[in-house]
Formats: C-alpha cells, structure tokens, sequence
C-alpha cells in the first residue's frame, strides 16, 4: 500500500520537475512546479469533442490505458514493503498489463481514421515490441540471481556485495531509464516537443483526445515514469534501512530521477527516425551481457 | 450400449445423403450433439472419475478385438474436439445459407457428411491405440477435410490448393506409418501404440522421435512443414476453417504427446529439437502472419505461432524431464495444454468472425475493408476479444497458457545449469518476441478491417450478421474471460492430463493461489474500468460532448478513406526489419525519364513464403525440368514406340542370358 501511496505521490511532481530542469537549461523562465497539474486541472473542466469517425474503441481505449497502469502499479514493492498485490511471476503480469494498455491505445488512435495517427501508432506498436524484451532478460537475469521470480522477492534478496553485481546494477539502472524513455516516447527516441505530426509517436496518437480523455492520458504518462523511477530506486533501496529513510531515499531517487529526464531532453538529439530500432535492440543487447554477467556471479560461468 | 449407440450414429450418417436439403442441417447437427454426448461422458469419466484407463470394445480387426482407449490425454482433447466442433456446427447454419441456393443437394450432403466424419475420425484417433486402427482414422480425416477445403470447387485456385493439402498430408502418413513399421520390426512389438513403449526401453529414441515428429509436425504446421496452412485456411468455409485450426491440427500435437508418453530416457536433445522449431515456427509464423493482407491467411499463419507456444511449452517440459527439474516439466505440459484449449477457443472465435465479415463483404483482402465496427458492432467486439487473447494480454486466457510456461522458465532459472539456463534464456526471449509481434499484428489487423474510414464500397452493404452466427461468439467468449479470471478451476483437470508426464502434481497444485492473485487482480483492473467509465460520464454530464472531424492538418476537402493509415504502410517499418524472412516484393510501374505526360502507374506488394518456395516449390520444379528431358522418347510416332518395346526385350533377353536376373 505504502509504495502505491509513495508512486502516485511523486508523480504529482515528476512532471513539474521535468520542465523546471528543461525551462533552466534552455534560458527560459521556469513554469510553477504544479503548471502540468494544473493544465490537467483545466482540462477535467472542459467539453470532449469526438469525431464522427470513432467508435465506443476510441472511448475505451483512454480508460483501459489508464487503468492498466493503476493496476502496474499496484505491483510495484518498496523495500521489503510488498506491492498490494504480490505473487510469483508478478513481472509478467506487469509486463503484459501494459502491453494491454498500448494495444487499447494504438487501436484507439487507429480509430480516429488520421493518417498521422495511424503512423504514431504504428511507431509505438514497433517500438514497444523491441523494448520488450529488454525488460524481461533484466527481469530474467534477477530471477537467476535471488532464485524468486516475484518483483518483491526479486529486490529484497538483490543486496550481495561483489564488485561485478554493482556493475551490473548500474547497468540495469541504465537499461530501466532508458526503457521508461521508450515507454513514454521521450528522447532520444521520441520528441515530445516537436511541432510537426510526422516526425511524433505518442503526441501524434493522442491528436483527437480531448477533455476527460486526454488528461487521462497525460496522467497516465507521468505515473509511467514514476513507476520506473520506482523500479530504479528499488534497486537503490537497502532493506535494513529504516522505513523513513527509505521513504526518503525514495523521494530522492525519483527527483534524480525526474532531474536527469529534463536534462537528457535538453542536451540529446532525437535519433533518426530509422536508426531507433537498432539503438532500441542495444537496450536488449545489454540486458544479455547483464545475463551473462549474472550467469558468471551464480558461478554457473566459471572463469578462470 | 453405448458403444453400440456410437456405431448406429456413425452408421446414420449416411442418411444424410437421402434426406431433403432442407433437413441436412438438422440431421448433422442432430448427430453432432449425439456424438459430443456420448464422448464427452467418456471423457468426463475418464478425467475426473477414474484413475485407470477407460477401456471399450468397439469392433473386430484383422481378427483381434479393437478397444477403444480413453486416458486422461485423451479425455482432455476430447473436449477440446467437442467444444469446437459444436460451435462449429451452430455457426455453419447461417454461413451455409447462401451456399443451398447454388450448390446441390448432393454437394451438401457431401459437405455436411465430410464435416460428421472430420468430427468422428478425429474423436477415433484420440481413441485408438492400435497402429492400423489409427493410421485408418488419421487418413479418414485427412480425406473429410479435402473435402471440406475444396467446398468451392467452383473455383479452381481451391481445387489445388485441395490437391495440395492431399499430398502434404500423405507425406506426413508415410512418415508416421514408416515409424510405426519401424518399431514393429525393430523391436519386435505390437503394432500398436503400445508396442513404442518396449522399442524406447531398448533403443535410444531420438531417430524414431523424429519420424513422427516430421509426421505430425506436417499435421501441426510446425514450420518448414507448414506450407498447406497458409493456403488451406483461407479456401476452406469460415467453420471449416475454424474447426480445422482450432482443433485438427493439435492431433497432431496429440500424436506427439502420445509418443512422449512412452519415452522414458534420453529426452535432452528430443527436448531441444522440439524447443528449437517451435521456436523458429512461433517467431517465423507471426511475422509472416504481418505481412499478409489476405485475413484468413494472417489467421492461418497464427496458428502455426501458436503451435510454436504449445511447442515451447512441451519443449521445455521434456527438458525439464532430461535435466530433473520438476517444475519446469510440469508447468512447461500444463501452459501446453491449456494452450491448446486456449488456441483452439480464440482462433475459432477469430475465424467465425471473419467468416461473418467475409460473409458481409465478400473480400478477403483487408485493404479493401475499415469501418466496420459501426456496421457490424457485436461481430467487431467479438474480433477484438479474440486478438486480445490471442496476444497473450490478461484479462483473458491466453495470457494464462502464457503465464504458466514463463513461471516454469522463470522458477527454474536458478537450479539449471549453464546450459540450461541459456536455453530458457532464449525460449523466454523467443515468447515476448511472438507476445510483442501478436500485438504489432493484431493492432493492425483490427484496426484496418473495423476501424477508420471504409476504404471500399463493399463495406457499405455489410450489416450485422444471424444471431445463429453469433451465438458461438458469445459461447466461446464466455469461455475465453472464465478461463482468464478464473483460471483455477480450469488447473484440476489440467493437473490430471499433466500426471501423465509428471508425478510432482503438487508443483502445479501451488500455482493454484497465484493464479487466484491474478484473478483478484483482474477483477480489480475490471472494476477499476467501470469506475472511471462513471466518473467521465459525469464529467461529461457537466462539460458537454460534441463532435468534429478528425484533425487532418486542417485539409478538409479530401477522402478521408484515401488519407488513413493502410496495412502496408502499418508493416512497413516491420519488413525493413525483416524482409530476409518475410520476402515482400514490390512490383511497380516506375517513371520514364522520356515521359513529360505520365501514364498510369501502378504499385502492388505481395509477399511470399520462403520455405515454401525453397523447400516445395523449387525442387518441384527442378524435377520437373528434369523428368521434361524425358520427353525427348515422346515423339508421337508408333514406329518409335515399337521400337522401345523391341529395345526392351532385347534388354531383358540380354541380361537373362548372363544371368543377371
């Protein structure tokens, strides 16, 4: 309970970071820390407009996207903290929640009959199924590791001390950061900022949503990204720790965190719209070498 | 008696030939219904109520007496073959409907006759244990189901693609008779299913193995065996089609399992030749399966990546057996097994519900369809069901076949070994690739033919289909969202067709409370749904609703049809990927540098299957070119002729003299 608490608690400030950290390195002037929460404030005020092309898929698909995540993350452990809801292979079903969301998402941008929506969705369908399995050899690599396939045992029995599992926990971390990236269609993959239809992904599926609806959407993304940070900070997190202290870490981590997003997205070029695949197959490629590392510190690969 | 009410059914079939049109359809059905009662009490006796096999005498052969066996393997697929084939039949009533205007009274009759015998031999080879009995029922139903696929034989593309499926499917009978023969003579034993078990003690298995698994792997479409699906599943009628895909190809998933149960040593490589071409036929049949703008084609091509998920189920469930670890083994069989009824509930949900759209539209080709939803709303929900559960995404079942082979692979990670590990390493790869790939096809697919603008006018005439055509829908529905939030109930039978395998049914016992977590969760995904489906209505009760055109840079004079996402443009970036293996060519009318006034052009793509082209087509055609330098000896001239015949003798004269024959 106490980490769904924590996640929903600092996505309400995730965003407002972001932008401050983008709004100081560009030489703007900085936006209220609230001003996303209020752009979704205003817009829980206004009408929804629909076009006559949708169908009652273009209605479901803001909601179940919504809710998939609400449901990813009532998975997610903080410490020794459980998530709500618990249970081996927990992972999978997180993984695959999702992946029901994205396929209510890129149906309900289809559905609106656009052509630039149809190629945002197309991208996202792509895109997310190279991330893919990234994700899972980490997952994959921890199981092997702790020997518990469940997301709270998996953290909980992650602490030993040699040198190369610090190597491969900065890898992970690296490999999770950049896997919320492509998730949420951010740099380097994806320009949220970008002012033309066919160079976007996720801007470009959500064209038509209004109202309700689009900050459903919005919503959602900034939850996205505060469920990886709290993936990420789960790595950082010792158990013997004091509950407060790891509260607090938490905070800290996610702020990092939230700080580092804002300053990849001042400093990083998007990539080439044909080169994503490949960069986004090395998210994979170091997952195995993570594999592969993890086989050496089980001592199932013995070096000489 | 009730075998001798399962003979008089069979027997009755032939009424079906004297009867008037009008009552054909009763008549299957009627019989339909008699043998799913009589077979599934078998079966129900067998799984829940009865540790032995069930065991009846059904007819005299070759001079001993011919049992008809039910185990709890069979039992299990018994089901899974009733089910299917009920909602086959309730579905082929309005289907079949335009068809008795223009066909005879003898073609439906043949129809609906082939479709009772596909039905019957398919329930006898999952009850026969004696070789000669089942090689009988496994040609009996590869005959009814030519017949069924060359339905209409009017047009002769079905005609070859029938012939096609014929020779196929004989390939893979002399294989499996061959194997058969094999053990026979070898170690001397009953030709019979029975008789493997006292070649495996002696022998070491993996070259028999592989017999049958050529054999009924062409029955499963494992790929490079696969080439009859593609074509197959599209010819054949929407029932057809479905039963054939939902449940005849997991005979021969059935006849693999049978084998496996008599092997008793030596599974490693066994286990990992199953793994590895399941493997390539999940990976391999998906993507091609997103290339293909004709439905019942990308249907069919998912079949065979779903042969490749219940393959790397039982591949990793045999490894499990040669490594001892017990927990792969048993969830490994089980996320098999439920994959079976799995597959066999979405991909007849699937093809029904494009049966009704082509039905509507008379198209195959999805390029020419979009739209639909409004015109055929129950039909479209029911085809987006059946792609959620087919990609595998929870609530519904197919996530839990799924779910159950990533918990053996993740739970035994850690006791494997380097090589082991490695192996699932790449089986858990293998799954989220086709998971990831199922949802890039199915969004497509969904999108193009129900979504958007309608791209032809033969959508405008398309309404919703008979509720007799819906009805399946709504059974096999039911059973896809039980399976999905109640999963538990479903893990007792599957616990007793996995002891099979296994005796550590405990393992498999333990998955019970996770899978009741899932279900919890589910149900509050659910829930979380309907909430928030309140809460926008009255937001939108306060802040009204209304309508305008979708934004299309504020062009609004043009088709809106002309300016949507097409199929093509959707696999796009997918066959840059890929084209090595799915072997899209384009073909078009390029520019002149002469031409000041451009013609017409034209730009089509068309993709096509490279085992198929490298495995049947060029060698077909190298022989041929071959046998055509025969044709020299073909003059036409009698003179020529009975000069052969002269040559011949002299020949034979020759050789008798030196005594060489």
């Amino acid at each position: 309970m106490l980490g769904v608490l924590l996640i929903l608690s600092s996505a309400i400030f995730f965003p407002g970071i972001t932008a401050k950290v983008k709004a100081r390195l560009g030489g703007r002037k900085m936006p209220h820390l609230f001003q996303p929460l209020f752009d979704v404030v205003r817009q829980f005020k206004k009408r929804t407009i629909y076009s006559p092309v949708t169908s009652i898929i273009f209605k479901m698909a803001p909601i179940i996207y919504f809710a998939s995540v609400l449901v990813a993350i009532m998975l997610i452990p903080l410490g020794e903290q459980k998530g709500l809801i618990s249970f081996d292979g927990d992972f999978v079903f997180f993984a695959y929640i999702l992946a029901l969301g994205r396929f209510m998402m890129i149906i309900g941008a289809m559905d609106t009959g656009s052509g630039f929506e149809g190629m945002g969705a197309n991208r996202e369908a792509f895109y997310a199924l190279l991330v893919e399995p990234a994700f899972f050899i980490l997952m994959g690599s921890m199981a092997l590791f702790t020997g518990f396939p469940s997301f709270s045992d998996l953290y909980s029995n992650m602490h030993i001390n040699t040198n190369l599992s610090y190597i491969t926990g900065i890898a992970a971390i690296y490999v999770l950061m950049y896997t919320a990236m492509v998730e949420n269609s951010r740099l380097p993959v994806d320009d949220p900022k970008t002012h033309l239809e066919l160079t976007m992904i996720h801007e470009v599926m959500i064209l038509d949503n209004s109202g309700f609806d689009l900050s459903l959407m919005y919503i959602a993304s900034w939850l996205k990204f505060a469920v990886f940070g709290a993936l990420i900070s789960n790595f950082l997190i010792y158990t013997s720790w004091s509950i407060y202290i790891q509260i607090i870490v938490f905070y800290l981590i996610q702020f990092v965190f939230a700080v580092v997003v804002g300053m990849l997205e001042s400093f990083r070029a998007r990539n080439k719209m044909d080169k994503n695949p490949q960069w986004i197959l090395m998210l994979s490629a170091i997952s195995i070498v993570i594999f592969l590392t993890t086989l050496i510190i089980t001592q199932k690969i013995i070096l000489n | 008696m009730d075998i001798l009410t399962c003979k008089i059914l069979i027997l009755l079939t032939l009424v079906v030939f004297v009867i008037p049109k009008n009552y054909h359809y009763l008549w299957g059905l009627m019989l339909h219904i008699g043998l799913i009662t009589i077979s599934s009490i078998w079966a129900i006796q067998s799984l829940f109520f009865s540790d032995l096999t069930l065991s009846k005498a059904f007819m005299p052969l070759m001079g001993h007496a011919l049992f008809l066996e039910i185990d709890k393997l069979s039992a299990y697929f018994i089901l899974v073959v009733n089910f299917t084939a009920l909602t086959g039949i309730i579905y082929a009533k309005s289907y079949l409907e335009p068809y008795f205007k223009v066909k005879t009274k003898s073609e439906m009759a043949l129809h609906f006759f082939s479709f009772l015998w596909l039905h019957i031999s398919m329930l006898l080879v999952l009850m026969f244990r004696d070789a000669l009995a089942f090689l009988i029922a496994w040609e009996l139903m590869a005959l009814s189901s030519f017949v069924l696929v060359i339905f209409e034989s009017d047009k002769k593309e079905t005609i070859k693609i029938g012939i096609q499926y014929l020779i196929q499917m004989h390939i893979g009978f002399v294989f499996i008779l061959f194997a058969f023969l094999w053990a026979h003579t070898q170690a001397g034993a009953v030709f019979s299913f029975d008789g493997l078990f006292s070649y495996f003690e002696t022998h070491n298995p993996l070259g028999l193995f592989v017999l049958f698994f050529v054999g009924f792997g062409i029955k499963a479409g494992f790929i490079p065996f696969h080439s009859w699906l593609p074509h197959a599943h599209p010819a054949a009628p929407s029932h057809v089609s479905g039963v054939m895909s939902g449940v005849m190809i997991k005979m021969g998933i059935f006849g693999i399992l049978r084998v496996l149960t008599y092997i008793h040593h030596d599974f490693f490589y066994i286990g990992l030749l199953i793994l590895s071409v399941s493997m390539i036929s999940g990976i391999l049949g998906v993507s091609m399966a997103i290339v293909q703008h004709d439905f019942k084609k990308l249907l069919a091509y998912h079949s065979i990546e779903n042969i490749g998920i219940i393959g790397i189920g039982i591949g990793l469930g045999v490894i499990g057996m040669a490594v001892h670890i017990p927990v792969l083994t048993v969830l490994g069989f089980a996320g098999a097994l439920l994959h079976v009824l799995n597959h066999s509930l979405f991909k007849s949900l699937l093809f029904y519900t494009a049966g009704s759209v082509y039905q509507q539209t008379k198209t195959r080709n999805i390029e020419k369809l979009g739209g639909l939803i409004k015109k055929m709303p129950v039909t479209a929900l029911f085809f987006l069901l059946g792609s959620l559960a087919i990609c595998g995404l929870p609530p519904f079942n197919g996530f839990i076949s799924e779910f159950l082979i990533y918990s053996g692979i993740f739970k035994s990670l850690q006791p494997g070994g380097l090589f082991t590990d490695i192996i699932l390493l790449f089986s858990f790869i293998g799954l989220v690739l086709i998971g990831g790939l199922a949802v890039f096809c199915f969004t497509k697919v969904f999108s193009i033919i129900f979504l958007g603008t309608p791209r032809s006018e033969k959508v405008s005439e398309a309404v919703e289909v008979d509720a007799s055509m819906i009805m399946p829908d709504y059974m096999i529905g039911f059973m896809i969202v039980a399976i999905g939030i109640l999963p538990s109930i479903f893990i007792y039978p599957l616990s007793m067709v996995v002891s099979q395998f296994s005796n550590d049914i405990i393992l498999i016992n333990q998955m019970i409370p996770i899978l009741n977590k899932v279900g919890v969760i589910s149900g509050i995904f659910i829930g979380l749904i309907g909430l928030l489906w309140i809460l926008r209505a009255w937001q939108q009760r306060k802040h009204d609703v209304s309508q305008s055109a979708t934004w299309g840079c504020a062009y609004t004079g043009a088709d809106p049809a002309l300016h949507q996402y097409t199929a093509t443009s959707y696999a796009g970036n997918f066959i840059q990927l890929s084209n090595k293996i799915v072997n899209v060519n384009k073909d078009a009318i390029e520019f002149q540098e002469s031409e000041i006034f451009p013609q017409e052009k034209a730009f089509e793509t068309h993709s096509s299957d490279i085992f198929e082209d490298h495995l049947i087509l060029k060698p077909v055609q190298k022989m041929l070119k071959w046998f055509e330098r025969f044709a020299v000896f073909q003059t036409g001239r009698i003179q020529h002729y009975l000069l052969y015949a002269l040559v011949f003798l002299i020949v034979i004269f020759v050789l008798t003299l030196l005594n060489w024959i």
